[in-house]
């Protein structure tokens, strides 16, 4: 029992760092039909910001800044040549990442490197450490910030437009070009700041991204494209899934578990938790 | 119908002869190992170009078949099923032979399974999530979680699998000596030869009734389910094939290369595959073909020059292809073909 307890918050904390992963990642899939691999380079580039910064307060806008413009370059000159080739799309993000992962190579070397915490994170209150609380606490910030966002302002809403219907969203009058651009920065931004989170639980290497970004994908698989609440519950589900997994079975099967569950899944709900309703056929 | 044959025949008779004459023995060996990645690619071919699903998760048949292989040879030189302990298990503290190992002393159950193993994966993954008409880039994520978490399963049981390292040292297939240069030459002519006809046959299916059902399910799934189809058993159907060939070919890479290990299979060189498929022109199957065997090619002769730089180009090379020429290679000839002719003809 009290193993279980004390498993609770590992799991969490993953579930947190998966949501911030996959909240940009659900609406680029969903937004644009986007799958983007070098969101995984993202992460890692918010992870160097934050071990040339070596202060978590400093980094966590810078990380959104640097990942977010990172990802707006992408879009700008890559991306965007490339709506509606999904897959191909995908390919070219691929080679995107496998050029930046060299690059981080190159500048920073090829050996992880630490990222001290403050010390105001050491500790914790019973079975919380702080610095799994602190995750946990931005992934809650990171979801209201979108949602608010999203529901509350006017770029928020026309974004949800171009969501749900992109052609009657431009006829409307919506600039989908520059909504496009917003929500890769927004979406690479938060990938950004998930790297900052993942500094204060393990190492940072150029390889950091492509340690989430399978799993982030199920949660997008999992959850439903472009759905929030999708999101929120894959999120935290994979990550507990994941870490009881782990201790249950050994953590090489753990994997293979969580894979087996997605597919069991998707047979009572094939398009993920929530769906977009529509008439048009896919 | 000479002409229509006539490359083919050109490009086996360099393949089946002139390489073994020309070629001096490691650099034949690299063909061979090229080779086996092409027949994967084959496999990718038929179900991204001709039936739209696009595999990234290749690598976990291929590595289901490598693995089948490398532990019949890993028993055979060990002494035969429940005698002597293949070498790492012995290092990894393993007493005695596992139930799951005995069967592959067998040469027919271990070939068999690098084959059926595979395709039964592919059907039941198929048959569970086509039906669902999951399909597209989840279907794409769900391959690349498999290979992901395959990787991670191997390297997990290390007393079944080798872990990291995988297995390797493998001295002997069917009596020949491993090391002997005529043992490797036998082994590239078979190598050549499974690609040609498998090429052949999978020309042929292309071609056949059920290839034109794939390629419309491909462009019109809905259109192809209103006719009265069942487009979750075509694409079942094409990507067990794939799987199928994906086996094949990574038993035949294990005498080979002389070595399979987790790095070999998991998410990167599954991709690696694709992009070689995308180069060369994933509409064409020969274009599939050819692009594997360029990357191989470019892979080995940049990574000899300088190691780093080959990530920049291969992913320079992915932007480039993705950007300006998706139809890849055979894209590129075929366009230059058409408009000789068009010049011929006016």
């Amino acid at each position: 029992m009290t193993a279980f307890v004390n498993q609770l918050p590992i799991g969490l904390s993953i579930g947190a760092v998966l949501l911030l992963i996959a909240l940009g990642l659900t609406f680029t899939f969903g937004q644009m039909g986007v799958i983007n691999m070098a969101h995984g380079s993202f992460i890692m580039a918010g992870a160097y910001t934050a071990y040339l910064l070596q202060d978590l307060v400093l980094a966590l806008p810078a990380a959104f800044l640097v990942a977010g413009a990172m990802g707006l370059v992408l879009e700008r000159l890559a991306i965007r040549h490339l709506y509606g080739r999904p897959l191909d799309t995908l390919l070219l993000t691929w080679g995107v990442s496998l050029v930046l992962q060299q690059l981080a190579r190159d500048l920073f070397g090829a050996p992880n490197v630490q990222v001290s915490a403050p010390s105001w994170l050491s500790g914790g209150v019973g079975i919380l450490p702080y610095n799994r609380l602190f995750i946990m606490g931005l992934a809650v910030a990171g979801v209201v910030g979108v949602w608010f966002y999203l529901t509350r302002t006017g770029l928020g809403r026309r974004t949800q437009a171009v969501v749900q219907n992109r052609q009657l969203a431009a006829t409307s009058g919506i600039d989908t070009g520059r909504i496009d651009m917003l929500t890769f920065f927004i979406g690479s931004g938060l990938a950004g700041v998930a790297g900052v989170a993942v500094t204060l639980i393990g190492p940072v290497g150029p390889a950091l991204g492509d340690y989430y970004i399978v799993d982030a994908f199920l949660v997008v698989v999992a959850g439903g494209l472009g759905q929030l609440r999708g999101a929120v519950l894959a999120a935290l589900g994979l990550g507990l899934l994941n870490s009881y997994a782990e201790f249950w079975s050994d953590a090489s099967l753990a994997k293979v578990i969580v894979f087996a569950v997605i597919i069991a899944f998707l047979q009572i709900r094939p398009q993920g938790m929530f769906v977009l309703r529509s008439r048009a056929l896919t | 119908m000479i002409r229509r044959h006539l490359p083919f025949a050109t490009v086996a008779v360099i393949a089946l002869v002139a390489a073994p004459l020309l070629l001096e023995p490691f650099r034949l060996g690299l063909l061979a190992k090229y080779l086996c990645y092409a027949i994967v690619a084959l496999g990718i071919g038929l179900a991204w170009g001709k039936g739209g699903m696009l595999t990234l998760g290749q690598g976990v048949f291929f590595g289901l078949g490598g693995y089948s292989m490398a532990m019949y040879l890993k028993l055979t030189e060990a002494g035969g099923a429940g005698g002597g302990l293949p070498d790492f298990m012995v290092w990894s503290g393993v007493e005695s032979l596992p139930a799951l190992w005995v069967p592959f002393g067998n040469p027919v159950f271990a070939l068999g399974m690098a084959v059926l193993g595979p395709m039964a994966i592919a059907l039941i993954l198929g048959t569970l999530v086509f039906r669902q008409r999951v399909r597209g880039a989840y279907f794409a994520i769900l391959t690349q979680a498999l290979a992901a978490a395959m990787v991670i399963l191997l390297v997990g049981q290390q007393g079944l699998t080798g872990g990291t390292n995988g297995m390797t040292n493998f001295f002997e297939l069917f009596g020949q000596d491993l090391a002997e240069d005529s043992t490797q030459r036998g082994l590239y002519l078979v190598v050549a030869s499974v690609l040609g006809l498998l090429y052949l046959a999978t020309r042929q299916l292309v071609n056949s009734r059920y290839g034109r059902l794939l390629v419309a399910v491909r462009d019109g799934e809905d259109r192809v389910r209103f006719l009265g189809y069942d487009p979750a058993l075509v694409k079942t159907v094409t990507f067990a094939i794939s799987a199928g060939m994906a086996g094949l070919a990574g038993a035949l890479f294990v005498p080979v290369v002389g070595i399979i290990s987790p790095a070999l299979l998991g998410v990167v060189p599954s991709l690696e595959l694709v992009v070689a498929v995308a180069v060369g022109g994933r509409h064409a199957l020969a274009g599939a073909v050819l692009g594997a065997v360029v990357m191989g090619y470019a892979k080995t002769a940049f990574s000899e020059q300088f190691a780093d730089g080959w990530l920049y180009l291969q992913g320079a090379l992915f932007i480039l292809v993705m950007t300006l020429a998706p139809k890849g290679i055979a894209g590129i000839s075929r366009s230059i073909a058409g408009r000789l002719r068009h010049a011929r003809a006016t």
